[in-house]
């Protein structure tokens, strides 16, 4: 396994999104959202300005809808539409960036595909076929699925689901891994093995990791710094309303006292911009 | 496939990763074995004559049957004249009998002949627009009002364009025919694409697929089961317009068959076509129907 781990900068990031007059698709996804005929351009994300070290694994907090997706996929070079800088080991984001791997909300799989395949599907593109079968197969059983290998997303539940989706992003042995709420669908004992799975990853191969949660104690027990997105008085959209460093090495005491206060702070700041959206 | 014995329906069916679609399988492969069955495993007291191979046999061909039972009364008791109904074994007859004319194997051939070419050639580039217009707005906005145009156009109103332009030979009957089997797949394959879920399609995106990769990875699996219903749509479309092209401009054929035939007032022939009609039709689409199964088990 190769050790490379990215440095990905955020530079004056910010996202509108704009509603095209004459086209039909981007009305009707905005019916759906709600804001109908009258729709204006909404701002969802502005000036957002971070450097997560090589390595790092930052957590990012936020109230549903403030855009944290939004934020992953531009750093995923999957949305294209933002203003300000995106770059990764220094160079700008330019299109799909071979250099991120996605665990999108979503598990995403492909219905005719078994789990095995579509785990094969996150390897990097030209990966030896033996080789390949094998890291499958290792990932697989790290996230507790070798047993399903062979059935179809339909045939599993969500969370293992969910899982496959993990183990194909950790397939691309990337630089960058951005996960976007990866453990949403799992139940208590389960999501504790995924997290400490992905430390144990992460220790073994250190890569640059940006996790989305809406969990305060796993942003906490997680990451080295944590961001909270939230609105600023006078600004539409989210930005970067605290940025903490965690103290103390993983695994955290839960029970800690200066944690404690970190995590009623961090809570704090979640439920101020409650009133918006 | 129907090999199945006894002992192996028996077995436990849900030993791994296959279970459901191998239960479901088995159950209908049970025909010989259903009472057995039932005695041993109280639960498939559910499995209904109907889930049966011979069960499903049984019941689809009660009609048929019943249809030319009231056909052979209707027409030997006096109720209908011969000449409106000849009787099921006149029809057979005048089989026999163009077979050994020699008549009744090419003209089958040579309609088979064109619905196949004819249908390839149709639904062959109604793949490459409807992929072409599925995948790019900008060729939807291009072709899609013109060909919807077209496709508006009833079917008949192009033979006496064709006839003029080429003639009654053959080619003038392929179009046509290809034409007719166009649309089907020209549609739905294009529906089909606009529909793929975006989501998944990200992903493979996300994933490093682009252009040909991201199509045979994510699109072409995902629409497969459409584009085989389309396909079965336009082969019934092509006998449709095989019918229609020859009724109006040919000498040999199934479709000429019945034309000659009311012509010349021979009602046994007329019956002759429409059945064989009917049964190559049917088998065509039987054929395409076993391609799709295999489709679908494969990639859905
Ligand atoms: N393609 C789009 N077109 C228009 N608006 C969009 C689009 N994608 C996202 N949005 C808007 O951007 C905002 C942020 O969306 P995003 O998915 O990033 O939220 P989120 O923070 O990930 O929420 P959640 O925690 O619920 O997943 C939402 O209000 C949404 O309506
Ligand atoms: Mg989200």
């Amino acid at each position: 396994m190769k050790n490379t781990a990215f440095e990905v900068q955020f530079e004056g990031v910010g996202r509108t999104f704009a509603v095209p007059r004459n086209s039909r698709t981007s009305r009707a996804a905005n019916t759906a959202l709600g804001n109908a005929a009258n729709a204006e351009p909404r701002e969802v994300l502005s000036d957002i300005t971070i450097t997560v070290a090589p390595g790092e694994l930052v957590a990012i907090l936020g109230t549903s809808g403030c855009g944290k997706s939004t934020l992953l996929r531009i750093a995923a070079g999957l949305d294209t539409g933002y203003v300000g800088d995106v770059s990764i080991d220094g160079t700008p984001v330019f299109g799909i960036d071979a250099r991120c791997a996605f665990a999108f909300q979503e598990p995403r799989l492909l219905p005719w595909r078994t789990m095995e395949k579509n785990v094969a599907l996150g390897l990097p593109r030209g990966f030896d076929k033996v080789a390949g079968a094998q890291r499958v197969a290792e990932l697989l059983a790290l996230v507790g699925l070798s047993a399903s290998a062979h059935l179809r997303p339909r045939e599993v539940s969500g969370g293992m689901a969910q899982r496959a989706s993990l183990a194909r992003a950790l397939a691309r042995n990337p630089g960058v891994l951005l996960l976007d709420e990866p453990f949403g669908a799992l139940d208590a004992l389960t999501r504790i093995k995924m997290q400490d799975l992905l430390l144990e990853i992460h220790a073994a191969a250190p890569t640059t990791i940006l996790l989305v949660t809406h969990d305060v104690d796993e942003a906490l027990q997680l990451a080295d710094r944590v961001v909270l997105l939230g609105r600023m008085p006078g600004q539409p959209g989210s930005t970067i309303t605290e940025l903490v460093t965690v103290p103390g090495n993983r695994p955290r005491d839960r029970g800690n006292a200066e944690l404690a206060e970190i995590r009623a702070h961090l809570l704090e700041g979640l439920g101020i911009d409650r009133h918006v959206h | 496939m129907s090999t199945t014995t006894d002992s192996a329906l028996a077995a436990p069916a849900r030993s791994n990763g296959s279970a459901p679609s191998g239960s479901v399988r088995s159950a209908r492969n049970t025909a010989p074995a259903v009472k057995t069955r039932n005695a041993r495993n109280p639960r498939s007291s559910r499995t209904r004559i109907s889930r049966t191979r011979g069960g499903r046999l049984l019941i689809s061909s009660i009609l048929p049957l019943a249809i030319l039972l009231v056909w052979q009364i209707a027409s030997t008791s006096g109720l209908v004249s011969v000449a409106q109904l000849p009787s099921p074994e006149m029809v057979y007859l005048a089989g026999v009998d163009l077979i050994q004319r020699g008549l009744l194997g090419p003209f089958i051939g040579i309609s088979l002949q064109r619905v196949l070419i004819g249908f390839t050639i149709g639904a062959a580039l109604g793949l490459v627009f409807g992929a072409i217009v599925g995948l790019a707005k900008v060729w939807e906005q291009f072709f899609g009002s013109t060909f919807g145009a077209i496709r508006a156009v009833p079917s008949l109103a192009w033979v006496p364009l064709l006839l003029l332009w080429l003639k009654i030979g053959e080619e003038s009957k392929l179009t046509l025919i290809a034409i007719g089997a166009f649309f089907p797949v020209y549609t739905t394959v294009a529906a089909a694409l606009r529909h793929v879920d975006r989501q998944l399609v990200e992903a493979g995106r996300a994933f490093g697929l682009s252009g040909v990769a991201l199509f045979r990875t994510i699109q072409l699996p995902a629409v497969l089961p459409a584009v085989i219903s389309g396909l079965r749509l336009a082969l019934a479309q092509a006998w449709l317009f095989l019918v229609a092209a020859e009724l109006l401009a040919s000498s040999a054929g199934l479709g000429f068959l019945l034309l000659d035939s009311q012509n010349n007032g021979r009602t046994d022939r007329v019956i002759l076509a429409i059945i064989l009609l009917a049964i190559f039709g049917k088998t065509t689409d039987a054929l395409l129907s076993l391609f799709e199964k295999w489709a679908v088990r494969r990639w859905a």
